[in-house]
């Protein structure tokens, strides 16, 4: 793409950066148009969890005791230590951006790389959090197993909880997928200060994921354990 | 396509259980035995016609083919901010539209539950079609969204200098607005199609309540659900959906009554702020579609109010288009034509929505054949008319060719006649208490006895309309064709489609400035200089 448009800067008359798109007039215009895409395209990502949230809230209002015994039973060790994980992550990757804006191409990789491991991390100890509930058949559906009262309304909270979970680590595999084609990038010098669009917005989109976990996590796992621990 | 399907279902209105002719054998044994459509098969027909008009037919033409040819070339951008997210957007859009037709070949059929598809009905629905809607609804969803997101980027960073906000065409206004609508409603359907997706492939119960029984015999399922959940979710996205569906049909239409009254666009800047307050209020209506929920009194009142207050807007803009008449020197071109049926179609819509927007008239009207004519009137005379008025109007910007009169004038008579012929007697059917979606028409209760002959003509009007559509489909591929060269300008407009294009292009001037007083030229496109 960059020589193709390289070869065209000459019957433009001007030479332009290679990694200026035509309809654009400036790099500071294409990287603020970037920029509201970006947080336009994380508006829809809102609504798309606001949406599930009002799941969440009607059945927690309908069934606050299902979701006190729920929260219980979620391991909050794991879910502690993916917490820090994440936030971690989020500052790994903060400051990949700002290697990526001083020109510090090996430190951006060597910042962007780190991220994907805690992201990895994340994965994994999710995976066996997740491995866990299968165990013990805290799976929704016909082989659902829970003794206690409140037996039915907690396979609610669960479907909740694998449904949030699940999508908000469908995002994470995609973070994490995008993360690596950007250390590629950033691998073979692709970016410069005048040019590290792409970084800063995978950033933006894993800062994004986080948060969704940053509310995900107290919603779940310690909704009522203040109330359990009194 | 989805106008296909309607034909079937008004073959079947019209003479219940008797063989439809030519076609019916097409449709398997399992579907309509001997040509006779199955209430099975009916019911695939009727949501498959809703999916179908609404997210394949009139959404893509309106926002998808309109909006992106014409947001560009109006603002005067070389592009949209992000061609590549654009073709994505057409591919999940290829991708939407290929699984909900093949839907109808696998075991089972295509879904069934209306195009609401509200549960338990649409989580319990026997075969696969229901998830395989929910698939392709997921498909469509992300399609509307980059496409919604390129607009809102390109309208906001690619304007031409000196196109400043309040020198936009209205189109561009309307198309706008109409992406916010998509960026925010769609997103909750989204995840609502997720959760139905796992109470059918999952097991589990978001929206099942507890103690639900089939054919007498308890379900195994948990329970505890909410099956209202659904429709607050699905309606969040459905009624601004309805604005997606009128806002850019609204756009088209004052780009030409403006250009064919050679007047400036009356009230331009209320009709602006007026696009803003229906975005914003249609977001605050979306429980006027459950007054039958049961969901209280209170609730109900402030949904009503809310409904009152967002026709205010409407009718401003439609007044607006009217005054815009008023005084000018109107050139009866066959766009114009659609556009002036347009306002008073999209009246009568308007109209009779009013007593389903109130609690007290909805409650005997709900579900009735009423409520088909109501939207029928917005979508059909309405928007329909108005891309129609759309496809004339810019044909000879996209092909440098014009379409041929005649046969549009043909066009316009015949649809004009024969829509109104359609959606009229159904108020008087919906009235009369007749429910919508019935197999027969209603044959088997007494009450629709009176009303039930209105079938037959309502019923022949629409295979003529379909005769009608076939001079639009002929002067098309003619006029693609052998149609007359038009000029660069045929229609004198103002706007900057209309203008060559070039590279250091300028805006100096208001978007419709028509016989301006002492000026050279009855029009003075955007891009003159003040001293031209």
């Amino acid at each position: 793409m960059p020589d193709a448009l390289a070869a065209h800067a000459e019957p433009h008359g001007h030479a332009h950066h290679p990694a200026l798109q035509h309809h654009f007039q400036t790099m500071a215009q294409q990287q603020e148009a970037a920029t509201l895409g970006m947080w336009v395209f994380l508006v829809t990502e809102v609504m798309f969890f606001g949406g599930l949230l009002m799941a969440y809230l009607l059945y927690r209002v309908w069934y606050p005791e299902a979701w006190s015994e729920g929260s219980l039973e979620l391991d909050i060790r794991m879910g502690g230590f993916n917490t820090v994980v994440l936030i971690g992550s989020s500052l790994t990757m903060a400051l990949a951006v700002r290697s990526a804006q001083t020109g510090a191409p090996r430190a951006t990789v060597r910042w962007l790389l780190l991220t994907i491991a805690l992201g990895l991390t994340f994965l994994v100890v999710k995976f066996f959090e997740y491995k866990e509930k299968y165990d013990l058949h805290h799976i929704p559906g016909p082989n659902f197993v829970f003794e206690g009262p409140q037996k039915d309304h907690l396979q609610i909270f669960f479907s909740l909880y694998f449904g949030l979970t699940g999508l908000h680590a469908l995002h994470m595999v995609i973070g994490v997928s995008l993360l690596s084609v950007i250390t590629w990038m950033a691998h073979r010098r692709r970016f410069s200060p005048e040019w590290y669009t792409p970084v800063e917005m995978s950033g933006l989109y894993w800062h994004f994921v986080d948060i969704v976990w940053i509310f995900l996590f107290p919603l779940l796992y310690l909704v009522d354990r203040a109330h359990q621990l009194s | 396509m989805g106008f296909t399907l309607v034909v079937i279902i008004r073959w079947q209105l019209a003479y219940p259980g008797s063989p439809v002719p030519y076609i019916g054998s097409l449709f398997g044994t399992a579907n309509a035995p001997g040509g006779i459509v199955l209430p099975e098969f009916y019911n695939q027909l009727g949501a498959m016609h809703g999916t179908i008009m609404v997210f394949l037919g009139v959404v893509p033409l309106a926002v998808g083919a309109f909006g992106n040819y014409l947001i560009p070339l109006q603002i005067g951008a070389p592009d949209m901010a992000f061609p590549r997210l654009n073709l994505a957007s057409y591919w999940f859009y290829l991708a939407g539209g290929t699984v909900m037709l093949a839907s109808f070949f696998v075991p089972g059929g295509a879904a069934n539950n209306g195009w609401t598809s509200y549960p338990p009905l649409s989580d319990l629905a026997p075969g696969t079609g229901q998830t395989w809607w929910l698939v392709g609804m997921a498909f469509l969803i992300n399609s509307s969204l980059l496409g919604a997101l390129n607009f809102i980027t390109t309208v906001v960073q690619l304007r031409a200098p000196g196109m400043t906000w309040f020198r936009l065409p209205f189109f561009v206004w309307a198309q706008f607005i109409t992406a916010f609508l998509l960026l925010l409603a769609f997103p909750p359907l989204e995840g609502a199609a997720i959760l139905q997706g796992m109470d059918r492939l999952a097991g589990t119960s978001f929206f099942l309540p507890s103690g639900l029984a089939v054919s007498g015999r308890p379900l195994g399922v948990a329970g505890g659900g909410s099956a209202l959940l659904w429709q607050h979710l699905f309606w969040f996205l459905a009624h601004p959906e309805v604005y997606v569906l009128i806002l850019p049909a609204m756009g088209i239409v004052a780009e030409i009554v403006t250009n064919n009254t050679r007047k400036p666009l009356w009230g331009y800047r209320v009709m602006v702020y007026s696009l803003f307050a229906l975005g914003f209020l249609s977001f605050i209506v979306w429980a006027h579609h459950m007054f039958l929920t049961g969901m209280g009194t209170a609730v109900s009142a402030f949904f009503q109010t809310t409904t009152m207050i967002v026709s205010i807007p409407s009718v401003v803009i439609l007044s607006s288009l009217i005054l815009s008449l008023h005084g000018g020197s109107i050139r009866f071109t066959t766009p114009m034509l659609f556009a002036l049926a347009f306002i008073p179609m999209f009246g009568i819509g308007g109209l009779t929505g009013l007593p389903l927007g109130l609690a007290t008239t909805d409650i005997p009207l709900h579900d009735t054949a009423y409520v088909v004519g109501h939207f029928h009137y917005l979508v059909a005379p309405g928007t329909i008319f108005a891309l129609f008025a759309g496809i004339y109007h810019w044909f000879p910007r996209l092909t440098g060719r014009m379409m041929n009169d005649t046969l549009g004038r043909i066009h316009f008579a015949g649809s004009l006649v024969c829509m109104n012929v359609i959606f009229m007697p159904m108020f008087v059917q919906g009235l009369a208490g007749v429910n919508r979606r019935l197999w027969d028409g209603g044959a088997e209760y007494a009450h629709a006895q009176g009303v039930l002959s209105l079938n037959v003509p309502m019923s022949i009007a629409a295979f003529a309309l379909a005769f009608f559509q076939l001079f639009f489909i002929v002067n098309l591929f003619a006029s693609l064709k052998a149609g007359r060269q038009a000029a660069a300008n045929p229609w004198s407009a103002t706007t900057l489609e209309w203008q060559a294009a070039t590279s250091s292009l300028r805006v100096y001037r208001n978007p419709y400035e028509y016989s301006v007083p002492g000026a050279s030229a009855d029009f003075l496109p955007q891009h003159l200089p003040a001293d031209a």
